[in-house]
């Protein structure tokens, strides 16, 4: 069984429809880049797989692990193990980040039936997951992204993606904002990530990013559609050439 | 809407209140008299309505009707009860004052375990000592409000503590006031006289002995702070559901002085505090600040007056509120700089957290300022919880009231972290986290 099934996914956001029916298989292990022009319906993929509010889904489904993923609050999809790693992660001023982490990381595991994690078994973990993404301590003690750069934002996304051990990451333009010193520190994080019982999903704009993170399949979006799908030559493909080819296709 | 009658009818029913009460008032001929003379102040005006600009969000005529009568002394089994109540909310290693019904109940008070820098008695034996001319006095303050009015007439008891100058207290005076019964009224009205160069935290609580059905508390607070000292004064008041609480407090603070104020209003069906501090000495610093959380139909008003009447003098206020189903929140802050208050640096926000569509608040600040080298300012707001924090936190795995309850907590955090006591500020982060478990 696939990990991720999206079967003709049509979504409308206030009447306009943004994906005409979107086929894309994930399965466990693999590694696939979505790319695509601005406007072709990326973002929208992810939000909707994550469970944001605001869009309608009017034909197609999406099974996670065969269940209807579209039948669940996002917290039940986070539970079960989809993670979406913003674009834009949200500033939450007065909400120290130690205590986010270690209330959803319970909340998810209650959600689950398992014990909370303790405080010690807890903090050891995130000392050693902030210390490899070069994230200071003192940076946990301030509320959830609140001052942070655009870099230590995406560092904090993948802290929490090592933390939650999801088995479906969708990084949603992760290299947005990010210089190429901060854009490796995170990639490196999510590198660390790959393992056979994982997959990402990995939404771009740029090629640049799958320098880094090296994908499985390479797909390109064009007007809600995937209108292309290959190996990790694609996407040097289309740094050559652009999407100008695949928009007429679609 | 006729005027005439809904005054008769209130003057009426005062009437009765004051003449079933009379015999119970302490008081010797004179204090009577002044009593008297309160009360018929208070029957000209009846219960404060809308058509007053100082209550026109919180019509008492309206939401409260009728005052209850006076509660009678708490028997034996009353007491008891209130043990029970003073137990579960005793602030640790605090002396505690307890008022039960009205009426100081000694029993349950720490009075033998005060600092000897500290003096504790009582309004009722004050009043009552027909050898004390002035005794009258207390029962004086030079506010019209009618409500006030019907404190002085009916008061029935409250603590007259005095701290010595320099006394320096580790432990909390706590002053509990307990109600055990239903349909009935307290009228309390304290004193307290913090010497100077001291450094003493005063903790306000008011409580139901259990499920008590409606009642009513009307306080007064006169509170007199000298020169150099450093006060905490924190207000929690958790009255019964059905309850109506009115506190007026009346606060002098001389130079030199840190006031760290904290109010926390999570009780009662309609609630007023309001507050009327003078800055009466030079180099003083206030902070006033308070959290409304407010459920159901609650009404809570808030209603700060800082008047800087001398130069110098630096006031900050930060005010939240948390607002549910269809309850209603009121926050009126008015700064008041005097001609001669130069240099004034006075500062307030008030910001309210609507969370139901009926929910309703009242934001109104307030500054009149009649010097002119002066920094003031004032904001306000109001609005929903942020749906895009929302889904960040439940796309974590945080379901829907747990993620709301986050967000509350870090909204109210803003005024709590301003308690400098990390016992203190613990406590009242406690009673916001059990509220926000009733609410789920």
């Amino acid at each position: 069984m696939a990990l991720l099934e999206v079967k003709d996914l049509k979504v409308r956001v206030e009447e306009r429809e943004i994906l005409h029916g979107l086929t894309l298989t994930v399965n466990e292990g693999e590694v696939h880049a979505i790319m695509g022009p601005n406007g072709s319906g990326k973002s929208t993929l992810s939000h909707v797989i994550a469970g944001k509010p605001g869009y309608e889904v009017t034909d197609g489904q999406i099974l996670f692990k065969g269940e209807d993923l579209l039948e669940m609050d996002p917290e039940e999809r986070a539970a079960k193990g989809v993670f979406l790693a913003f674009q834009y992660p949200v500033e939450i001023p007065g909400v120290a980040t130690m205590t986010f982490l270690r209330t959803a990381l319970n909340a998810q595991r209650k959600a689950r039936g398992e014990s909370e994690y303790s405080t010690p078994d807890f903090l050891k973990k995130v000392r050693e997951v902030s210390k490899s993404l070069n994230i200071p301590q003192d940076m946990l003690k301030r509320g959830v992204n609140v001052g942070f750069s655009g870099g230590e934002k995406k560092r904090n996304e993948v802290l929490q993606m090592a933390l939650f051990e999801p088995s479906l990451c969708i990084l949603d333009e992760m290299d947005s904002g990010l210089d190429i010193d901060a854009l490796r520190i995170a990639a490196d994080g999510v590198n660390a990530l790959r393992s056979p019982g994982r997959a990402m999903v990995v939404i771009t704009h740029y090629q640049r990013l799958l320098n880094y993170i090296v994908p499985d399949f390479v797909h390109v979006m064009s007007k809600g559609r995937v209108v292309k799908s290959g190996d990790k030559e694609l996407a040097l493909e289309l740094e050559a050439s652009g999407y100008t080819q695949f928009e007429d296709a679609a | 809407m006729n005027v005439a009658v809904a005054k008769t009818g209130g003057g009426r029913a005062v009437s009765d209140l004051f003449a079933s009460a009379e015999g119970r008032l302490p008081g010797s001929p004179a204090v009577i008299a002044a009593r008297r003379e309160a009360f018929e102040a208070y029957e000209r005006l009846g219960l404060p309505h809308r058509r007053l600009e100082e209550w026109k969000y919180t019509d008492l005529r309206a939401l409260v009707g009728e005052v209850l009568p006076l509660a009678a002394s708490p028997d034996a089994a009353a007491l008891k009860r209130a043990a029970e109540a003073v137990k579960a909310h005793a602030i640790e290693g605090a002396r505690k004052l307890v008022l039960v019904d009205g009426i100081f109940a000694a029993d349950l008070s720490d009075v033998k375990a005060f600092a000897p820098e500290v003096s504790v008695g009582t309004l009722r034996e004050i009043l009552a000592n027909e050898a004390n001319p002035a005794a009258g006095d207390l029962l004086q303050t030079a506010s019209t409000d009618a409500v006030i009015s019907l404190n002085a007439a009916m008061a029935t008891d409250g603590v007259v503590v005095s701290v010595a100058d320099g006394a320096q207290l580790a432990a909390p005076i706590q002053i509990i006031h307990v109600a055990t019964t239903a349909g009935a009224s307290a009228f309390t009205r304290s004193h307290l006289r913090i010497g100077k160069a001291t450094r003493v935290t005063v903790i306000e609580s008011f409580v139901a002995a259990g499920k008590t059905g409606g009642y009513h508390v009307n306080d007064a607070v006169i509170l007199w702070i000298g020169d150099d000292a450093d006060v905490a004064h924190i207000r929690l008041m958790d009255d019964a559901p059905d309850a109506v609480n009115v506190t007026s407090q009346f606060v002098t603070v001389g130079a030199n002085v840190k006031l760290n104020f904290f109010n926390m209003t999570t009780g009662a069906a309609v609630s007023r505090l309001q507050g009327f501090i003078t800055l009466a000495g030079e180099g003083s610093e206030l902070l006033a600040n308070g959290v409304n959380l407010l459920q159901k139909t609650e009404h809570g008003d808030t209603t700060l007056v800082v008047d800087h009447a001398v130069p110098n003098c630096v006031s900050r206020e930060i005010f939240r509120a948390v607002i549910d189903d269809r309850a209603h929140s009121v926050f009126q802050g008015r700064i008041i700089v005097r001609p001669d208050a130069q240099k004034t640096d006075g500062k307030m926000m008030t910001r309210a957290l609507l969370l139901s569509d009926e929910a309703e608040a009242d934001n109104k600040p307030e500054l009149e300022i009649f010097a002119d080298d002066v920094s003031c300012g004032h904001g306000a707001t109001a609005g929903a919880l942020d749906d895009s924090l929302l889904f960040y936190l439940k796309a974590r795995g945080l379901p829907e009231k747990q993620a709301q309850a986050l967000l509350i907590q870090a909204f109210v955090g803003e005024a709590i972290e301003q308690i400098a006591d990390d016992g203190l500020r613990e406590h009242v982060i406690g009673i916001a986290e059990r509220w926000l478990e009733r609410r789920s």
